[in-house]
């Protein structure tokens, strides 16, 4: 035994204790589930043990399954021929657990959960199988089934054991949004029975089992009836009718597994437990044979992690120093980059052409804590300390001890020139520069800088105190050891980091921009604007194309279209697209969002709607396409562009581009990223499809060489990395 | 093929399905037992003629449980022989009943078969039979389902029926039946519920409002406005209908259907058994049929049906001399007369369920007899009633007088 330590105490009370070796939480895997069932069948069938506990020699308790094995079981799914066979194989699995959990609840004797520290999905799923529920009274621990967020559902019973405790209404949304709560709070759901001190856990444990506490679950008493009502009870019936609509209406049925804990629910609690828990095995497999779950799995989780814990930083850089750093350019982003700067511990110089601007920036941070003060989430000392550290100022003379510059000033090579200078004047030797460009090359920025080696981009997305992501970007000269320094930045400011070479638009905004431009595209060829917007939402973005546009300013798309006519010369081709936009922006200042009308209207006291005009500027085509063709162009269209920067070395690892997608610019989560998305299609049957649209709607949709390859060799991007071409 | 007669309609006057309601201390069975003793009486029917009684009952449980037809047969006195059975499908129950009580007759397997329905919408909610498709997930989600209210708004917005125009045919509705109703077009069929004294509970419809106007409408807010934003069922007819920017709430109270109590009944037989009977038969069963339609939009099924049944019997739109179609929500009918261009004089002329209410599984029934009265008032010849259907069906009937 390895995972799991037994200690016998006083009188017949065993303690089951989960510490597995060479990890720094328990989770259910391939060898700690066994040792437990294993443990847990040894004391119940020993007449001198009178009851068990369960608790965790870690800081948590238990963290719940074990991604990576789910993860390897759904490859295996996706790679197998026989569908049934592997259904089988993890059905059985899942009703291994299920059994043991029931042996638990039906052993005669009692068993206490006592929950030291965070209990997550299978590991809360553990505790709700035990007769008495004892917690820590930490609020740092969390306690709940937060499955749904990476794409898959409670699998060891948590979808019928919840509902049977606090009811459907309560124990749906849950499930559905992956809440987790704290002790108390968890207490106040009826989610646990106890709160105690950390110290006096186990013997509050001890004491239940010596005091006779019962052994025997709600669900398994005679004469139990679901709290709240059944499914078709009057108020049953409201929670379904009105749940599935909700559901259906926010997730647009892109996400199987939370249909899968609604139906799991449904189903399950208009029978026994017993059969309500092979129903949900039945559901968590066919979840876990679903590419959603496998894709969500590998991008929302186990790639996350890797970014966040900075796999790919440079080798052989000591971690950078970062006690002080600099913001050239107090605005809107340069504001964000302070903010999330002060509050990860970090002193902040923020810069700007006046005092009163400079000033207006750290405002911009006191109004972020004002908010979180008044929600009770920060206490005003805490506040205080934080604002205190941010300097606002037009003295270049105190970046003189900055580890880390970051230019956020207009879109302009002059001034961006001009501040790299005063700022490159002060700075220390070791200083980094980052510039938080989003369109001009880092390269050609870098020529202002006295040492282009330590240059680097650094882009942020707005608003910066919420977006998680960061891209990095190489120029030419980037140094190894700058790049390892920016990495360290972005994991201190607790930020997610994506790292793209040098070329126009980096990597988020060209991809992104293929978005909104498709949607203009399909409205210049007579679609209605409704079933763009439409369908763009229910392609999992999360914003619909020309609404998106509008937030980005037409004027912006106009600009950004003739400086790349200039910068092509006669290269470029000229579309429907240009044409379109001109009339918007220069003929009808139309501008966008902030003009009070793009291409839609935004009355002062109402929702937006579609400018009605549209239609007159454009004229309907008789023939409407079906959504989902839309739906296709406007995935692949991202896709393929992907796939470009790929192939041409913008982007270097399919976990970048596709972590860099879903938080980049919100590319339908569900797929797991374009390059996901690819892999799951197929390079064979993705190439076909976009040959069919490259021939139906522009050359956009030629596939690249790259894709071409894939096509022959059934190469996958990350089965083993594919490589570029010679 | 023998043909199918109508011999005699009758139906209860509709009571307000609530509390304070005129039949509400009348049992659904009580009401269907009256209709069929009414049958009966008006006929001189020597009930042993009849082979069964098919009756519509939407919401079958409780006191509507089980087969209510057949409980109601005996309860009738109807004689020992007459079977009786219970059937669905959903609103046009009653005219789908009268179908298959024809479908009987046509077949040559019965003589004489009543088809009609019944519902107590204040004593038997509507909904409290539970059902699958909107609750179980895998079904709603598979078939977008939205409720029915939010369906026709969706109408009324795909077809650009503005709440102008639908509160102007509700008031058209109101208008016509407290007409229809002064001018006594609805004697001959209607028979008036009576208790166990022989007193009168209830002699004439009850939930029209003869003085709706436009403004007293305007005033009403847009029912299933927070059903569609709030709750989430606006997105999901969006999904299925993604080529509509929002969904314009327009149905209220005032221009759907009334929620309320009622039964009917049709006889229907052959020739030879009317004539050994001493009936007079009133009109012929031309064509019948029902059709299935998107379930999400719900309420576009009359127009497809009405072409189906048209087909069968060889005729277009143009050869119907008069219609009815059940106003379950004013965009229903104001779509199906755009589609099929029958004017307005020729529709529902003697109002419709905005103004006299909409008994679930006894409407179908008593439209067809609305209509073949009005025919025979005018002098026409040939009628069609049709009704639209919950999770997107149709059903429709063709007459002709003799």
């Amino acid at each position: 035994m390895q995972n799991i330590r037994s200690e016998t105490a006083d009188a017949g009370i065993v303690t089951l204790i989960w510490d597995m070796p060479d990890r720094s939480m328990n989770v259910l895997s391939e060898s700690s589930l066994p040792e437990f069932a294993e443990a847990v069948d040894k004391a119940i069938a020993d007449p001198a043990v009178k009851g068990v506990i369960v608790t965790s020699g870690k800081k948590d308790f238990i963290a719940g399954a074990d991604l990576s094995m789910l993860e390897g079981e759904t490859a295996a799914a996706g790679r197998s021929a026989d569908r049934t066979e592997v259904a089988k194989r993890i059905y059985d699995q899942l009703m291994a657990v299920n059994l043991l959990l029931r042996r638990i609840e039906k052993a005669g004797k009692p068993f206490v959960a006592a929950i030291n520290g965070t209990a997550l999905g299978g590991g809360f799923e553990i505790c709700l199988a035990c007769h008495y529920r004892i917690v820590a009274d930490d609020p740092r621990i969390q306690l709940g089934l937060p499955e749904a967020k990476v794409g898959v559902m409670p699998g060891a019973g948590g979808t019928q054991r919840l509902p049977r405790l606090i009811g459907v209404m309560a124990a749906a949304p849950l499930m559905l949004e992956g809440r987790t709560l704290g002790p108390q709070e968890a207490l106040g759901a009826n989610i646990v029975h106890k709160v105690v001190p950390a110290a006096s856990l186990l013997d509050a444990a001890k004491a239940y089992i010596a005091g006779g506490g019962k052994a025997v679950q709600p669900w398994d008493e005679k004469g139990f009836k679901l709290p709240g009502g059944g499914p078709f009870t009057p108020g049953g019936s409201q929670i379904f009718i009105g749940g599935n609509a909700m559901l259906h209406a926010r997730t647009f049925g892109n996400y199987p597994a939370q249909q899968a804990i609604l139906s799991a629910v449904f189903e399950g609690v208009q029978v026994p437990i017993d059969a309500g828990l092979r129903i949900e095995a039945r559901y968590m497999t066919s979840v876990m044979l679903d590419p959603v779950a496998r894709n969500m799995i590998r991008s929302l989780f186990i790639n996350m992690q890797r970014a966040n814990k900075l796999a790919t930083r440079p080798a052989g850089y000591p971690p950078a120093k970062l006690a002080k750093i600099g913001i050239l350019g107090a605005g809107m982003m340069g504001a964000g980059i302070a903010h999330v700067s002060a509050a990860a511990g970090l002193d902040v110089v923020l810069i700007d052409r006046s005092q009163a601007d400079a000033d207006k920036g750290k405002a911009h941070s006191a109004g972020l804590l004002d908010k979180q003060v008044a929600r009770g989430r920060m206490d005003a000392a805490k506040r205080e300390s934080l604002l205190a550290r941010i300097v606002p100022t037009t003295d270049y003379a105190l970046l003189a001890d900055a580890d880390l510059v970051i230019e956020a000033v207009f879109e302009d090579r002059a001034i961006k020139a001009d501040v790299t200078h005063r700022a490159e004047a002060v700075l220390p030797a070791h200083a980094v520069f980052g510039s938080n460009t989003s369109t001009l090359p880092i390269t050609g920025l870098a020529e202002a800088s006295k040492d282009a080696s330590k240059f680097i981009g650094v882009h942020f997305f707005s608003p910066v105190d919420r977006m998680q992501l960061v891209e990095i970007i190489r120029g030419k000269a980037t140094s190894d050891a700058t790049l390892a320094t920016a990495m360290d930045f972005v994991q201190r400011i607790k930020k997610t980091p994506i790292v793209v070479n040098d070329s126009r638009g980096f990597y988020t905004s060209r991809v992104f921009g293929t978005y909104t431009r498709e949607g203009i595209l399909m409205l210049a060829e007579g679609v209605g604007p409704a079933l763009i917007e439409n369908v763009g939402k229910m392609t999992g973005m999360p914003m619909a194309p020309l609404a998106l546009a509008d937030e980005v300013a037409l004027d912006l798309i106009y600009k950004i279209g003739k400086q790349t006519q200039k910068d092509l010369g006669d290269a470029y081709r000229a579309g429907p697209l240009d044409g379109l936009i001109e009339t918007l922006v220069v003929e009808m200042g139309r501008l966008g969002k902030k003009a009070g009308k793009g291409f839609y209207e935004y009355p002062a006291d109402g929702k937006k709607r579609l400018w009605p005009g549209l239609a007159d500027l454009v004229p309907r085509a008789a023939e409407q396409p079906e959504p989902d063709e839309l739906r296709t162009r406007f995935l692949y269209v991202q896709a393929l562009e992907t796939a470009r920067c790929y192939e041409e070395n913008v982007v270097t690892d399919p976990a970048d581009a596709d972590i860099g997608a879903i938080l980049g610019w919100g590319f339908a989560p569900w797929t797991g990223g374009p390059l996901s998305l690819i892999d799951t299609v197929g390079a064979a049957e993705f190439v076909r499809e976009c040959d069919r649209l490259a021939q139906k709607y522009g050359e956009r949709f030629t596939p690249n060489a790259l894709l071409r390859r894939m096509a022959e060799t059934g190469e996958t991007f990350y089965g083993k990395k594919a490589a570029k071409a010679a | 093929m023998a043909d199918a007669y109508i011999y005699d309609a009758v139906r209860t006057p509709r009571g307000k399905g609530k509390t304070d309601g005129s039949l509400h201390e009348a049992t659904a069975l009580y009401l269907a037992t009256s209709v069929l003793k009414a049958v009966r009486d008006r006929n001189a029917l020597d009930t042993s003629l009849v082979d069964d009684v098919v009756l519509g009952c939407v919401t079958p449980v409780g006191e509507q449980g089980s087969d209510i037809a057949r409980i109601a047969v005996i309860n009738a006195d109807y004689a020992e022989t007459v079977a009786g059975v219970q059937i669905n499908r959903f609103c046009a129950s009653g005219l789908e009943a009268t179908n298959m009580a024809a479908a009987q007759v046509m077949a040559g397997q019965s003589d004489f078969a009543i088809g009609g329905g019944v519902e107590s919408m204040s004593r038997v909610a509507m909904g409290s039979d539970g059902a699958a498709w909107a609750t179980d997930p895998s079904i709603a989600f598979k078939s977008y389902f939205t409720p029915q209210g939010i369906s026709a708004d969706l109408i009324a917005t795909k077809w650009g029926f503005s709440r102008t125009d639908v509160d102007a045919f509700a008031v058209e509705s109101q208008k016509r039946a407290a007409a229809a109703w002064a001018d006594r077009r609805f004697a001959k069929s209607i028979v008036p519920v009576k208790d166990q004294l022989g007193l009168t509970l209830l002699d004439r419809d009850e939930h029209m409002r003869a003085e709706t106007s436009m403004q007293s409408l305007a005033s009403l807010n847009a029912s299933f406005a927070t059903l569609g934003e709030s709750m989430g069922f606006d997105g999901v007819a969006l999904q299925r209908y993604p080529e509509v920017e929002r969904i314009d709430h327009v149905h209220h109270a005032g221009n759907s259907s009334g929620i309320v109590d009622g039964a009917a009944a049709i006889l229907i037989g052959t020739k030879e058994a009317g004539e050994k009977a001493g009936l007079k038969p009133r009109a012929r069963i031309r064509a019948f049929g029902s059709i299935g339609s998107e379930p999400s939009i719900m309420l576009t099924g009359p127009e497809k049906v009405t072409r189906k049944v048209l087909a069968r019997a060889g005729m277009t739109p143009g050869d119907i001399d008069l219609y009815e179609l059940n106003e379950a929500f004013a965009s229903v009918v104001l779509l199906y007369m755009q589609l099929l261009e029958i004017p307005h004089d020729k529709i529902n002329v003697n109002g419709g369920a905005i103004a006299m209410g909409h008994p679930l599984g006894a409407t179908g029934a008593m439209i067809l007899g609305t209509l073949l009265d009005e025919m025979e008032r005018r002098d026409l010849e040939t009628g069609l009633a049709t009704l639209c259907v919950g999770a997107g069906m149709g059903t429709a009937t063709i007459i002709e007088r003799l």
